[in-house]
Order: C-alpha cells, then sequence, then structure tokens
C-alpha cells in the first residue's frame, strides 16, 4: 500500500499540475480571506477564522476533484491499471494507497493556511483572542471533509478514463453529498417533520458539529462511514475491470 | 514449472475471444501466434491475473490462477502489449517503486543487476517520456524482471523496434528463456523461428496449432516443393511421371513441381531435363516455413 502512497504522491509532484492546484487554492482563499472586502478578515473587527472555514469547502470542491482526477482515470487510459493489477498487491492497498496520498496533499495544501490562525492571532486585541479550541476542531473538520471528498474523488476517478469527466463528476458528488442534503431538507414537504433528519445525512451538518470545537464520535463515525463507503465501491469498481 | 491452461473460455458479451483453449509450456520459450484480434492478448491476460475467464482452469506451477491471489501473481512477470509506463517518471524511480510493490528484498542491489542484465544504464537517470522506444521497451522489460519470477508473459514484446533495438531485445529474451516458462505473443515469423521451441497458434479464439518448432513444417504434408526453369517447353506429363511427384504447376513463370515429403526426387528430375534436352536453368527446394504453416493453418480456419 505505501508503495502506491509513494508512487501517487511522486507523481503529483512531479508535474507542474499539482504545484498549480495548491498555488490556485492559497491565491483564491487568500484574495478573498485578506483583499476582497466583503469577506475580508481584516474588515471583520473580530478576531475569528470563521471566515476560512466558511469558504475552504467551497474551494475543497474544485481542489479536491482536480487532486483526484487523475489518480485512476490516468491509470485507465495509459493501461496502467492492468499492471499494477496483476502485481501482488490487493485492488483495496491500490485504492488506500491512493486515497491516503490525496488526503495528504489536501492537508499539505492546508498547511500554509496555518499563517492566517498566527496574522489573527497577532492582530487581535488583546493579543491571542481566538477560540484556539474552536479553531483546532475546524482543521480537524476540514481535514475528515477533505477525507470524504478524496474517497469520493476516487470513485468517480475509477468510474472514467478521462479526467475532465472524472473531475466534473468529483464536484458535482461532493456538491451533492455536502449541500445537497441541507437544500432537500428545506423543501417545504419535509420541514418541522423529517428536515432535521435529512441534514444529517449532509457532510455540512457533521462538519458545523465539529466546527464548533466538539470532535463527537456520532460525526467520526459518519465521516469514517460515508469515506469507507465510497473507497469500498472504487475497490468494486476496480474489480469490474478484471471481467 | 509450468503453465497450464484446461479448456480456457473468454467471453465478451456475445464475442468469443478465446474459445476452449487447452495447452501447457513449460521451461523455454513458446510462441504465441496469430492474427491481430486472435485471442493472444486475451489470453495472456488471464494468465497473469489481470482477466477473469468466463470458463475453464488455469494454474502456474500446479496452483490456480483464479480466483486471483497475490501470491500467484508474484510469481508471473507481465509486459503487457503497448508497454504502459509512467511517463513523467524517472527510470530508477519507477524501478525502485516496483521494487518496493512487489517486497523485493535489497532491491536497490537488485535493480542494478536488472539495469546492467538488460542494457539500461546509460538511460537509468532518464525520465521515462524522454526514452526511446526501445529503452522505453527495455524499461517495461525491467519492470517484469525485478522480482525474478519463473514465469514471463511478455505480449509482443518486440512490436515497434528497429533492426538493432529487435536483436538486442531478442538476445534477452533467449537468455531468459534458459532459466524461465517463458510464453512471447508476436505476429512476426522469424522471430518465433528465432526464439521459440514451441509454437501455439491461434486464430478467432480457438487453438488451432501446439507443436514444437521443428514439426510445424511438416505437419503441411506434401509442401515442399521444388522450384525448376528450363529454357525450351517441357511435358509436363513425365515429369508428373516420376516417383514421389505429387503435382506439377506450369502457370507461373517457373515450374513448381510439388513433393511429397522425405522424397528425394532431384536427382530424377535433372536426369530427366538433360534427356529430354530441355536446358535445366535452375533448380531449388523451398521447405514450408513457418510462415507457410501459419498461412495455411489459419485460412483452413477461416474456410471452415
Amino acid at each position: 500500500m505505501w508503495s502506491v502512497y509513494q508512487k501517487e504522491l511522486s507523481g503529483f509532484f512531479s508535474g507542474l499540475v499539482g504545484y498549480l492546484a495548491i498555488g490556485v487554492f492559497l491565491v483564491v482563499l487568500g484574495l478573498i480571506l485578506f483583499v476582497f472586502p466583503d469577506t475580508s478578515l481584516l474588515n471583520y473587527n473580530y478576531a475569528t477564522l470563521d471566515q476560512l472555514f466558511e469558504i475552504a469547502p467551497w474551494v475543497f470542491l474544485f481542489l479536491i476533484p482536480a487532486i483526484t482526477m487523475r489518480s485512476l482515470a490516468e491509470e485507465q487510459q495509459q493501461r496502467t491499471l492492468e499492471l499494477l493489477l496483476t502485481y501482488p498487491i490487493t485492488p483495496t492497498q491500490i485504492v488506500l494507497g491512493k486515497f491516503f496520498a490525496c488526503v495528504t496533499i489536501a492537508a499539505l495544501a492546508l498547511l500554509p493556511t496555518l499563517l492566517y490562525y498566527y496574522t489573527v492571532h497577532e492582530l487581535g486585541s488583546p493579543r491571542g483572542n481566538l477560540d484556539a479550541g474552536a479553531i483546532a476542531g475546524s482543521y480537524v473538520g476540514l481535514l475528515f471533509l477533505a477525507a470524504i471528498f478524496c474517497a469520493i474523488g476516487l470513485f468517480a476517478s475509477s468510474l472514467s478514463r478521462n479526467q475532465i469527466v472524472a473531475f466534473l463528476t468529483a464536484a458535482l458528488l461532493c456538491f451533492l453529498v455536502h449541500y445537497g442534503f441541507d437544500f432537500l431538507s428545506a423543501v417545504p414537504l419535509f420541514i418541522g417533520k423529517l428536515d432535521n433528519v435529512i441534514q444529517q445525512f449532509g457532510i455540512d451538518y457533521h462538519y458545523r458539529s465539529i466546527s464548533r470545537g466538539l470532535v463527537l464520535l456520532a460525526d467520526m463515525v459518519y465521516f469514517t462511514s460515508v469515506a469507507g463507503w465510497f473507497l469500498y465501491t472504487t475497490v468494486l469498481v476496480l474489480n469490474t475491470r478484471r471481467a | 514449472m509450468e503453465i497450464v491452461l484446461d479448456d480456457v473460455s473468454k467471453h465478451f458479451g456475445a464475442q468469443r475471444a478465446v474459445d476452449q483453449v487447452s495447452f501447457r509450456a513449460g521451461v523455454g520459450i513458446t510462441g504465441f501466434l496469430g492474427p491481430n484480434g486472435a485471442g493472444k492478448s486475451t489470453t495472456m491476460r488471464m494468465i497473469t491475473g489481470f482477466l477473469q475467464p468466463t470458463g475453464g482452469q488455469i494454474s502456474i506451477g500446479g496452483e490456480p490462477v483464479w480466483p486471483t491471489r497475490p501470491e500467484v501473481r508474484a510469481r508471473v512477470g507481465y509486459l503487457p502489449e503497448h508497454n504502459p509506463l509512467y511517463p513523467e517518471m524517472y527510470v530508477r524511480e519507477y524501478l525502485r517503486i516496483i521494487a518496493r510493490v512487489h517486497g523485493v528484498p535489497q532491491d536497490a542491489q537488485r535493480i542494478r543487476e536488472v539495469v546492467a542484465e538488460i542494457g539500461l544504464e546509460r538511460e537509468q537517470h532518464k525520465q521515462i517520456g524522454q526514452l526511446s522506444k526501445g529503452y522505453r521497451q527495455r524499461v517495461g522489460l525491467a519492470q517484469a524482471l525485478l522480482h525474478d519470477p519463473e514465469v514471463l508473459i511478455l505480449d509482443e514484446p518486440t512490436s515497434g523496434l528497429d533492426p538493432n533495438q529487435l536483436g538486442e531485445i531478442r538476445e534477452v529474451i533467449r537468455e531468459l528463456g534458459r532459466r524461465k516458462v517463458v510464453l512471447l505473443s508476436t505476429h512476426i515469423m522469424q522471430e518465433v523461428q528465432a526464439l521459440c521451441s514451441r509454437v501455439l497458434i491461434i486464430d478467432r479464439g480457438r487453438l488451432l496449432a501446439d507443436d514444437p518448432i521443428e514439426r510445424l513444417g511438416a505437419r503441411l504434408a506434401g509442401e515442399t516443393t521444388v522450384v525448376i526453369e528450363c529454357e525450351r517447353a517441357i511435358d509436363a506429363a513425365q515429369l508428373q511421371a516420376l516417383p514421389g511427384v505429387a503435382r506439377v504447376d506450369l502457370s507461373g513463370p517457373t515450374i513448381r513441381i510439388s513433393v511429397a515429403p522425405d522424397k528425394e526426387v532431384r536427382p530424377a528430375i535433372a536426369a530427366l531435363c538433360s534427356a529430354q534436352g530441355w536446358g535445366l536453368l535452375e533448380m531449388r527446394r523451398e521447405s514450408a516455413t513457418v510462415e507457410d504453416a501459419f498461412q495455411a493453418i489459419t485460412r483452413d480456419s477461416t474456410a471452415v
């Protein structure tokens, strides 16, 4: 599994695309949080990073499909998947290796945003006047969110040999799983009856719960089982390539 | 060590890509011949554990290949058709990762060995995408050899190489065939004659021949031909009357005389020509080649 992980990471960073994806992610976040007046942390007058955690899922919606789109689609396009499947490793090891590589890349993209924490920490009045617990929780939430998006992205990438198709499928699926249930719960039919239950199917509900600084078992179970389910279906798709 | 296929079939929908194929291949180089789309690659993919057969049994060294298990796949080295590689990776980096996938102990040393064995030293620090086709083919071969497998499945390993590269790669394969079970698909006849000790011929998914290379030509009884050219018109009936002559064909610019196998008729023909004053200019014998055998066998199957 770790050899696949290593291969995936080196593949990502040996091309320009990897750096470009992470660079674009940081530029967009930086612009939104420090330059555009409507959303700027500097104009907000409170020492919080709420804006970051509000906006990051939207940016992830594009960043993570960009990371995952090539991982299996390209292997199928180049027919290297055929070779991978004849090596003495299981499809599960292939999928998990690629999954952890994608999560690592997402985490690396997130790493420089710790600078924002430092900035707001220094700007607070008095200095350091911000809720470190909630921010730590939000980072954990963001990582779990990235993990689910990666699992969805890998699944989308296994369905097609075309990277563009994989990207669009992944972005759509991520959007649906993240916000779709929220929108669905607002349909008048469900209000006051099932709306709370439906919301809990979506990522957003659990993400907000963790962002409050409470890392609850229920939310962890949610994140791992949704990611696990998408990874499992990815393995199933790879197995059908043998038929 | 042996690969055994027993009644193996692979259907894609209604199409029978491989239809009840059975053969055994032991140590040495077995050539796998057939026109494009005959089912060579599909058969090889089933042996490597990539494609699941629709029916039948495949075993390697007595162990069933299906349901596929990593331990059995580890005994096989595979060079697929079109040689898929990661063009953005460096040769050494790629080989190191594949060695790790196989769990090769002392991988650095083993990589050095393989790189030396197949002549990749000069190119080993380059990016795979920058290599010429011949060297890419060597990287593909190195990948298949890293874990020193007992079985090698090489799907058209020499396609698209120039004559020098061809010779070098063949030399490597010949060397490997001394110790390993090598199954090599190709549609180049000279290659089969140069390398293989056994030939399998497959067409439209059916196995049509499974013979040692020497016997394949002999399968075409009556196909040995003596070609003569004479100054003056000859009398076919007198040639036909010679013992051992099956048929005389006067339709071409030369006279083609079909002869039963193992019969030596040339002295009799020469004697007849000089006795009749036909003015014999040239005489040569054409024995059936693998190419003839291949064409005859696959043509028959089309006619059926």
